[in-house]
């Protein structure tokens, strides 16, 4: 009996080792090289990533490099991911922390020190303040504003709100939807756009009127804007969402040259997109070199196109129709990164409270 | 008395499947939860149990209760009459009806949730209900789900019963009312409280359905795990709500063991049902009824997949072959859906070899209690990944799954071995059964006329067990198809599955990418569909049943 249990206990392991060492070798093609810079990139990133072909060959053509996408939920699950992973990082840098996320990384310690040694005059503006600046590189940015069903407000002859006030406003009783602050990024940018707007001390009565106005809250971007929004993939009844300055040039219909909605450019927060070299990551010295391409001109011209955001470098020229149809902020509300990261928590289960969620 | 040798092989069999276990399920998630115990390097298992006394987590608890209670009750009654109808009584086009019950229980849930929500906004078909973000939207999508366990557990188990015994109370003079409250209930019990079980199972642990139709008044224990990990990065939280749910889950298996032991096992259909008669209208209503509730969100899903700007266009279809308006992806969708049949194939492979090897197991009935036993926890065991958090096993995977020899964190076999964790039950369940039903005599006999263990394998088990290995394999293909929830967490490549291209094209603006969402979606349901058409010919009663 006790020679069979020893030998079950043997032929176990081996089996173990057996089966682990066959898995293991399957996995062995994509280990990358310790020394100097690898040929390949692992970059992780959030699920709103998309480049096209030509531009990702155009840094492999000029460097030697592949790069590897690796997406991992949205800002906050990929921030998270990369907290969870420190000891041993699952990429060797990353694109797509914002500025609501930023000091949770920098904080946590999985970023190494990296700037580019060119940038544009303009990137100076969206860099995180203080120490943070050394870690992260911004790449991109957009605004999160409420947009309007311009079409819908001009059938039922009522003008289209214009400020955060306006929401509150009877003649737009439930008219509008936004997404979950705790649910969604988006929502989170909204919030923070009131917070920036009425202070620490208003925002909680403005969202209190909100609510008394029969505002809508739905859990991301996609149920507020392709499930409720009038001027979406699923035509809902909501005329008003919370959503980004580049949203309407999507909304020109087929054959015509003019948007059905427009962006509220006085309800804006402004998400800031930054890259960073991963501390513990084996190419360090081939993210450097992503750094500084997705710094550049060709990088940053397919930005709006492929992820609709804005370069950071205000010298690239936009696409045809992003000026008139998708202006930027000029005064987008503020909220400091750092204070961000002390009052989530707090601000977060204040909203819970106000909204009920 | 077992020789030696015999004793090595079983040995063997045991420690395979358990060593894939340890290594694939409990060592991600216990190294995922113990990140929640030790905080600061400090082992603090005060700090988790203070967790447990928050508000919003007793809130979530309840909800969690009474929403998986209610929608359990309602797939009781509603599922068991049209197990009646679809495996007792026989008329044409039964078997497309038998499958259409089981598709349900295959889509992803992303795809549920949006046809769900397309169906209940304001603006949809049943707009007017005012159902949207309440919990009677969450509770119709989970009995959507999960009322075809219900008919396929009880009706595989009704259609062998021995029906002398209702006979001869009907030739009695028993009213039919009678026959079934005396007779049929008594015996269909635990096969009742089988699915009830496993329902209560799915519903208290679903995830996709709760996100997308939850809005934000609505989490349960899932979401809550998910919401605290990705979002608040509140791993101990996350650790107190992942115990108490592997709590709970375990005493529900427990429970599910104790009911299926009890249950006689599994016989064959030897009479074809009868012709149904007049007095099985109402019954036959309610299975209308039930159908109906089953199609129209898939109808919904088909209409509005084919309508652009209020015409009717494949063009939706056509986009599959791009990569969506803007490069919303990185690859086109019908690459993804190759890709997505590719990882299928691997999954159902991985789950058939060591479903059959755990079904094999459980199926003997060895004559010492403890052994009896241990083959009772050994069966719990690989029920377990059915009732734990996708995304605690997903981040499980990431922190432990780095070092040698399981460094797999890059690995392209790790989706199709996560999916393989969560098919891998449904291929035991199948299997299982249809192996214990086989008369141990016959073994008994083969192996005395001199025949060897593997011989009386091939000779008295495999002529049996063929059409369920086939009907576990398809299934788990299915299944694996459809999975969304693990997946997520882990393609990490740009070669994503056909449910998580739907989920990305679903978070891209304009209308092009959501008609395409629509149209994968169908896409994936049909071929879903079609692969349980072709199980379903194998007439094999114990898939999807449990």
């Amino acid at each position: 009996m006790r020679s069979n249990f020893k030998a079950s206990g043997v032929l176990g392991a081996s089996l173990l080792l057996i089966g682990a060492v066959a898995l293991a070798g399957c996995g062995s093609d994509d280990s990358t090289d310790t020394t100097k810079v690898g040929k390949t990139l692992v970059v992780a990133t959030h699920n709103s990533w998309a480049m096209s072909k030509e531009v990702m060959a155009e840094f492999t053509k000029e460097t030697g490099i592949t790069v590897k996408i690796a997406t991992n939920g949205d800002a906050g699950e990929l921030t998270n991911k990369l907290v969870l992973t420190k000891d041993d990082p699952i990429a060797d840098g990353v694109y797509g922390i914002d500025n609501t996320f930023a000091t949770r990384a920098v904080d946590a310690g999985v970023l190494a020190k990296y700037r580019p040694l060119i940038s544009a005059a303009s990137v100076k503006s969206y860099a995180l303040p203080g120490d943070g600046a050394s870690y992260l590189t911004p790449i991109d940015y957009s605004d999160v504003c409420v947009n309007v069903d311009d079409t819908w407000f001009a059938k039922k002859k009522l003008a289209p709100p214009t400020t955060l006030d306006d929401l509150a406003a009877p003649a737009y009783k439930s008219l509008t939807v936004t997404e979950g602050a705790k649910t969604s990024s988006t929502g989170l940018a909204f919030l923070l756009a009131t917070i920036g707007k009425y202070g620490d001390d208003g925002w909680q009565d403005y969202w209190k009127k909100l609510v008394a106005n029969d505002l809508k809250v739905d859990k991301d971007w996609e149920n507020a804007y392709e499930v409720d929004f009038t001027a979406g993939g699923g035509k809902g009844d909501r005329p008003i969402v919370v959503s980004y300055s580049s949203s309407p040039p999507f909304t020109i219909p087929k054959g015509a040259s003019k948007p059905t909605t427009s962006a509220l450019l006085d309800t804006c927060f402004r998400q800031v997109e930054f890259a960073g070299v991963l501390k513990g990551s084996k190419n360090p010295l081939g993210m450097q070199k992503f750094i500084d391409f997705m710094s550049q001109r060709s990088f940053q011209e397919a930005l709006p196109d492929n992820m609709y955001v804005y370069p950071v470098d205000s010298t690239v020229t936009l696409p045809a129709g992003w000026d008139t149809f998708a202006p930027v902020a000029p005064h987008p509300y503020v909220v400091p990164p750092a204070d961000i990261t002390a009052n989530r928590d707090t601000w977060l289960s204040q909203w819970s409270d106000v909204t009920g969620r | 008395m077992p020789t030696l040798r015999s004793r090595l092989g079983t040995a063997t069999l045991v420690a395979v499947p358990l060593v894939v276990l340890v290594a694939f399920f409990l060592y991600p998630v216990s190294g995922m939860i113990g990140r929640g115990f030790w905080t600061d390097g400090s082992f603090d298992p005060g700090g988790v149990l203070d967790v447990l006394g928050r508000d919003r987590v007793h809130r979530v608890v309840w909800f969690t209760l009474w929403s998986a209670g209610l929608s359990t009750a309602l797939a009781v009654v509603l599922g068991v009459p049209s197990a009646y109808v679809l495996h007792r009584l026989s008329f044409g086009g039964q078997r497309i009806l038998r499958t259409l019950i089981v598709v349900p229980f295959v889509l992803p849930t992303v795809v549920v949730g949006v046809a769900f929500r397309q169906l209940i906004a304001p603006s949809g078909l049943l707009g007017g209900l005012n159902l949207d973000g309440t919990a009677t939207a969450i509770i119709a999508a989970l009995v959507f789900f999960n009322v075809s366990v219900v008919v396929r557990t009880v009706g595989s188990f009704w259609e062998g019963l021995d029906r002398r015994t209702e006979e001869a109370a009907a030739a009695l003079g028993a009213s039919p009312l009678r026959v079934f409250g005396t007779i049929t209930l008594p015996a269909l019990l635990p096969s009742i409280a089988s699915a009830a079980s496993v329902v209560f199972l799915f519903c208290s642990t679903s995830f996709g359905i709760v996100l997308t139709l939850g809005g934000l008044r609505y989490a349960n224990v899932e979401t809550e795990i998910y919401q605290l990990t990705t979002q608040d990065l509140d791993l101990q939280a996350a650790a107190a709500l992942s115990v108490l749910q592997i709590a709970v889950i375990t005493a529900l298996l427990v429970i599910s063991h104790r009911t299926r032991r009890n249950a006689p096992a599994l016989t064959r259909a030897a009479e074809r049902g009868r012709r149904p008669a007049v007095r099985d209208l109402p019954l036959l209503l309610w299975t209308a009824a039930v159908i109906a509730l089953l199609v129209t969100p898939l109808t919904t899903l088909l209409v509005s997949s084919l309508r652009i700007d209020g015409a009717w266009s494949l063009a939706n279809y056509r986009a599959l072959q791009t990569t969506g308006a803007h490069n919303a992806l990185l690859v086109t969708a019908s690459s993804a859906l190759a890709h997505s049949l590719e990882i299928a194939v691997q999954a159902a492979a991985f789950a058939l070899v060591l479903g059959t090897v755990v079904a094999f197991l459980v199926s003997r009935r060895p004559r010492s209690r403890a052994v009896r036993r241990a083959s009772g926890v050994f069966d719990g065991v690989f029920m377990l990944p059915l009732g734990v958090s996708a995304v605690t096993l997903g981040f499980g995977f990431l922190i432990t799954l780095n070092k040698p020899p399981l460094d797999l964190r890059s690995s392209s076999l790790l989706i199709p071995i996560a999916q393989a964790m969560v098919a891998l039950p449904l291929v035991v369940r199948t299997v299982a059964p249809v192996l214990s039903s086989i008369d141990p005599r016959q073994r008994e006999a083969a192996a005395s006329l001199g025949a060897g263990p593997l011989r009386v394998l091939l000779s008295v088990d495999l002529p049996y067990a063929w059409r369920a290995l086939v009907a576990a394999t398809g299934f788990a293909f299915a299944v694996s198809l459809g999975e969304f929830g693990a997946t997520s967490f882990l393609s990490r490549d740009d070669n994503p599955t056909l449910p998580v291209v739907i989920f990305r094209l679903i978070g891209r603006p304009g209308a092009e990418n959501f008609g395409m969402a629509l149209a994968a979606s169908v896409v994936l349901a049909a071929a879903t569909g079609i692969v349980m058409l072709l199980v379903e010919r194998f007439r094999v009663g114990s898939v999807g049943a449990f």
